[in-house]
Parts: structure tokens; sequence; C-alpha cells
């Protein structure tokens, strides 16, 4: 009796709202990722094939260098916004200065403000400096909506951070690079982790960015994908939707610990 | 190295890029959408672009729609994400790896997300067929319009999709760091479920359920991938015009584009502006009540 109660429960139901609610929409793209023939209305596919999946890893096909061309900018993007976004992170967490708040509103902006709209601004000047269709341009562009985010998670691991472990280092002797290697680096490493995931995760979906400063010169995936669903072949924009997400699913796997509990990094979110 | 100057120097860095390129490229977009445009040989400052587009019949159908979709994916995830987060507090059977599905489509990309509700929602999508299976339909023509439609039915339910975990997650977290205490004290003392919830829990929750919703609505506002590959040609929403403004071979459009732009971006400052006000007035009633 007390059983069938507990299964009744609207917690329980709601439980299974977000279990199916979530995975759904993966459902469709699964299947159709191995499906030949899939015509309304049967429910499964009629005949399956790994057409999709031979043509995505086929070595002729766009998809290996738009594979080559996402992997390094988003790489690029993470090493820059890090070295780039380090020190701000350790001077939002750690000091208290003069013009604190507008500095924080100032490097949160782009995650507010869309950035679709400062990047067609400053197209013209990226022209004339020879910055767009080609990945460096692309580089500097995904920087706008990426770096705001490593800030953010950075300042959260340097404002419970004590810097005396340091100058207690400097006093036996370290240099500004042991300090770093042994003292700083081993402490805000999770946080590093965290911060160029969400870096890389940022850059790698970036669409419209890339479309327009890159002007189908640099085709990264998401760029590929978009042509396929146009075309509308389902199986190829399918099997490479899950190419796309691959990273993510990784993403997550190594970093779901720190997304919820009480040290979330998304918990600063709250707080803007 | 002065310990004064030292958070500025640290500072410095990403000051430069955020001020060079997206400062600077808001800039360019406000100097463009007055007629500023000395690469084109126009130097002449001019509200033309902001009146043309203001007399637009698309301009305001894209602007409302663009608001419609905004406000119904906001207020319908953050309901949703409300009721999500209050489930998942306590720790019951499976509650990993229930919340690790919650988590699931957080770094999942908004045009993967777009393509899955295209595959299930379409006419003869996924659901479609589930439909004709039970005998509720029996062609795709039967299936209601839920992508491509006017309502952009589709492009919201993309957006409540993946922005109930974003929103729900926040506010777990914020449960989490509040503990159970104060409730605990409100059931001592002889509160009832709903009155706990009305006046300890959602208290609580309310400041960071306006953060997430702002953050949604400006995203909402202004994102561009997910329109464009569930919503109908036209009207089409507010940032896909301006983008086909933008990229309009009659140069007359530029100016066009960069004025909505500038009020989509002057819109979402202004409601983060008033977001802000709202809630310092109401931490100060608070405090002032204590």
């Amino acid at each position: 009796m007390t059983r069938i109660k507990q299964t009744l429960q609207p917690r329980t139901l709601i439980l299974a709202a977000i279990v199916v609610g979530v995975l759904l929409p993966f459902v469709p793209l699964l299947l159709w990722s191995v499906s030949f023939r899939w015509l309304y209305p049967s429910v499964l596919p009629e005949s399956l094939s790994l057409r999709a999946w031979q043509y995505v890893f086929s070595p002729r096909a766009e998809v290996l260098s738009a594979l080559g061309y996402s992997t390094l900018v988003a790489l690029l993007v993470t090493a820059l916004s890090i070295l780039i976004g380090l020190p701000a992170g350790r001077a939002l967490g750690l000091y208290k200065f003069r013009g604190k708040t507008a500095v924080r509103f100032l490097i949160l902006a782009p995650t507010i403000v869309p950035t679709l709209a400062a990047a067609m601004g400053i197209h013209v000047l990226f022209i004339r400096y020879g910055l767009v269709d080609n990945v460096l341009g692309v580089v500097l562009v995904h920087l706008i909506p990426v770096l705001p985010y490593v800030v953010l998670i950075l300042s959260g691991v340097f404002a419970n951070y004590n810097p005396d472990f340091e100058a207690q280092a400097q006093t036996l002797g370290a240099s500004a690079w042991q300090r770093f290697r042994h003292v700083t680096l081993p402490t805000i490493f999770p946080a590093l982790m965290v911060a160029g995931l969400f870096a890389f995760i940022i850059s790698w979906s970036q669409y419209i960015l890339t479309l327009l400063i890159g002007g189908g010169q640099v085709v990264t995936l998401p760029v590929l994908l978009f042509s396929f669903v146009s075309s509308g072949d389902n199986a190829i924009t399918a099997a490479l939707s899950l190419v796309f997400i691959a990273p993510a699913l990784l993403f997550l796997l190594a970093t779901a610990r720190y997304l919820s509990g009480n040290q979330a990094s998304l918990g600063g979110f709250g707080k803007l | 190295m002065p310990t004064r100057l030292r958070p500025y120097l640290l500072l410095a860095p990403t000051l430069a890029v955020i001020l060079l390129l997206f400062g600077g490229g808001v800039l360019l977009a406000l100097m463009q959408s007055v007629g500023y445009l000395p690469f084109l040989g126009r130097t002449e400052i001019t509200l033309d672009a902001y009146r043309a587009i203001l007399q637009q019949a698309a301009f305001s159908q894209s602007f409302f729609l663009t608001l419609w979709v905004a406000l119904a994916s906001t207020a319908v995830s953050t309901l949703l994400a409300l009721v999500c987060a209050l489930a998942l507090r306590r720790p019951f059977r499976g509650h990993r790896l229930i919340t690790f599905i919650f988590q699931l489509n957080i770094p999942i990309p908004h045009l993967v997300g777009a393509v899955g509700i295209l595959f299930l929602f379409s006419q003869s999508g996924f659901l479609a067929r589930l439909a004709n299976l039970a005998g509720l339909i029996s062609q795709p023509a039967d299936f209601p319009a839920i992508v491509f439609d006017p309502w952009a039915i589709g492009i919201i339910l993309e957006y409540v999709w993946k922005t109930t975990c974003f929103t729900g997650l926040i506010l777990l977290a914020t449960l989490q760091g509040v503990g159970n205490d104060l409730e605990t004290a409100a059931q001592n003392l002889g509160a009832n479920r709903w009155q706990r919830f009305r006046y300890v829990t959602l208290p609580l929750l309310t400041p960071s359920m306006v953060s997430a919703s702002v953050l949604v609505f400006a995203f909402t506002f202004g994102a561009f991938e997910v329109p464009l590959v569930l919503g109908q040609r036209f009207p089409s929403m507010l940032p896909v015009l301006a983008y086909r403004s933008y990229v309009d071979i009659d140069l007359n459009a530029r100016p066009e584009a960069m004025a909505m732009n500038v009020i989509i971006t002057l819109l979402i400052g202004v409601l983060i502006f008033l977001s802000t006000c709202a809630s310092r007035t109401k931490r100060c009633a608070v405090n002032g009540e204590r």
C-alpha cells in the first residue's frame, strides 16, 4: 500500500516528466542517424543503414576538415581566454578596489547583451584589418562570449583563495614561476578545468559569429551542420548533430559534480 | 609593482579585449545606425534608419513576435524550473541519475536542440507518427503546426527545453546554499506546507529567479540560431531580420540593421537596469523591515 502511494506521489510524476522531457529530443536524432528509409507514418525506421555515419567519418567529406577547424578554434580560444582571464579573475576575487562594481558589470555585459549586435558593428574594422575569412578573426570574435564566463568562474575560486601561502613560498625562496606552479596552480586547478571546458564548449557551439567573421571560409562543424539542416538530409543532419554534441557530453561527465551542489559554478549566476 | 595599481594591471588584458571588441562593436553599431558609414563615403548624421524601420510593418511584427517568444519562454521555463528544483531538492532513490539527466542539455548547443525539436514536432515528425499510431491523426496535416508556425511555438519549446534546466540548476544551487533550517523553524511554529512554501522558500528563491529570468529573457530576445531552424520566414524574429538586413545587397539596409541592433541592445539594457533597481529596492525594503 505504501509503495503504491509512493509511486503516485506528484514528485514521482515530475521526475518522470523531467527524464522524458530532457531525453525525448535525442530519440529521433539517434533513430534518424541510422535510418535508411523512414517514411511517415512508421514510428521506427523501415530499414537501417550506416550511410550517414560512413559519410561523417569518410576522409573525403568536409566533416573532418570542419572537425579540425572547430577543434583548432576552440583550443585557441580556450588557451587565450584563460591566459587573459586568469589575472582578471584573481583581481576580481582577491582585491577590493575603486570601480570594482563597474568593472564587474562591464565584463559580464557580453553575457546579456547579444554578441551578434556587437559583432555586426565591429565587422567593418575586422574587414579593414584583414581579420575576416580566417581563423584568427574567428578566434578573436569568439573571445567576446567566452571571456566573461572564464573570468566569472575564476573570480569565484579566487574569492575563497588565501594568498598567504604564496607569500610563505616567497619567504622560502620560491621564484614567481615556482610559486605559481606549486602553490597557485594546484589550488585553482579544478576551477581552471571548469573554466577551460566552458570556454571550449561556448566556442565550439558558436554558429552566427563564425559565419559572419569566417565569411564561409572557416567552415566549423555548426556551419556545416546548418547547411545540412537546410538541405533536408535528415540522416546526415542527425549523425552530424550527434558528433557535434560529443564534446559537450564529455564535458558534462567531467564537470557534473561542479555544476550542482554547494560549490556550484552556476550558482554564481544567481547572484548576478 | 605598487599594490594599489595591481588589480587594475591584472584586469587590463580582459578589459582591453571587452572594451575593444564588445564596447567597440556596440559603439560602431550605434554610429552606423545614425548613418555614419565613412567606409561607404557617408558621414552625415541622420535618424533616417530609425524612422524607416519604425514605419515598416515587418519590423513591428518582428518586434512583437520576438517579445512574445522571449516573454513566453521566460515565464514557462522559470515556472517549470521552480517545480523541478523543488522536486530534485531532497535526496531519493536515483537522485544522482535524475540530477545528471537534468544537467544533460546544459552544454548541448541550441542548434542541436533545434534540430531535435524539428524532428520531434514537425507535421511528419516523431510525435506525429506516435499520434498516428494512437489513432489520433490520419495524415501529417492533421498534426498541429508547431514548427514554422505564426506563434513560434517550436522556438519557445526549444528555449523552454534548454533554459528550464539552466534556471533549475541555479535554483537548486540556491536551495542547497540556504539549507532547511528556516523551513524547519517555520514548521515548528505551525506553518503548513503551503505557508512554508509561500512565506519561506519562495522569498528565498526570488532573487535567483529574477536573475535567471533576466538572463533567459535577454538570451531569447537576442538569439539567432533557433529561429533560423524553427521559425517561419515571415515575420522573422528580430535578430534574424537584423542579420538579413545586414547581409542585404542594398547598402541602405545596413544602417537599418544597425538600428535594429541598437534597439535590441537598448531594450535589454533597460530591462537589466529595471531588474537591478527592483531587486535593490526590494532588498532595502526587507532590510528596513528588520
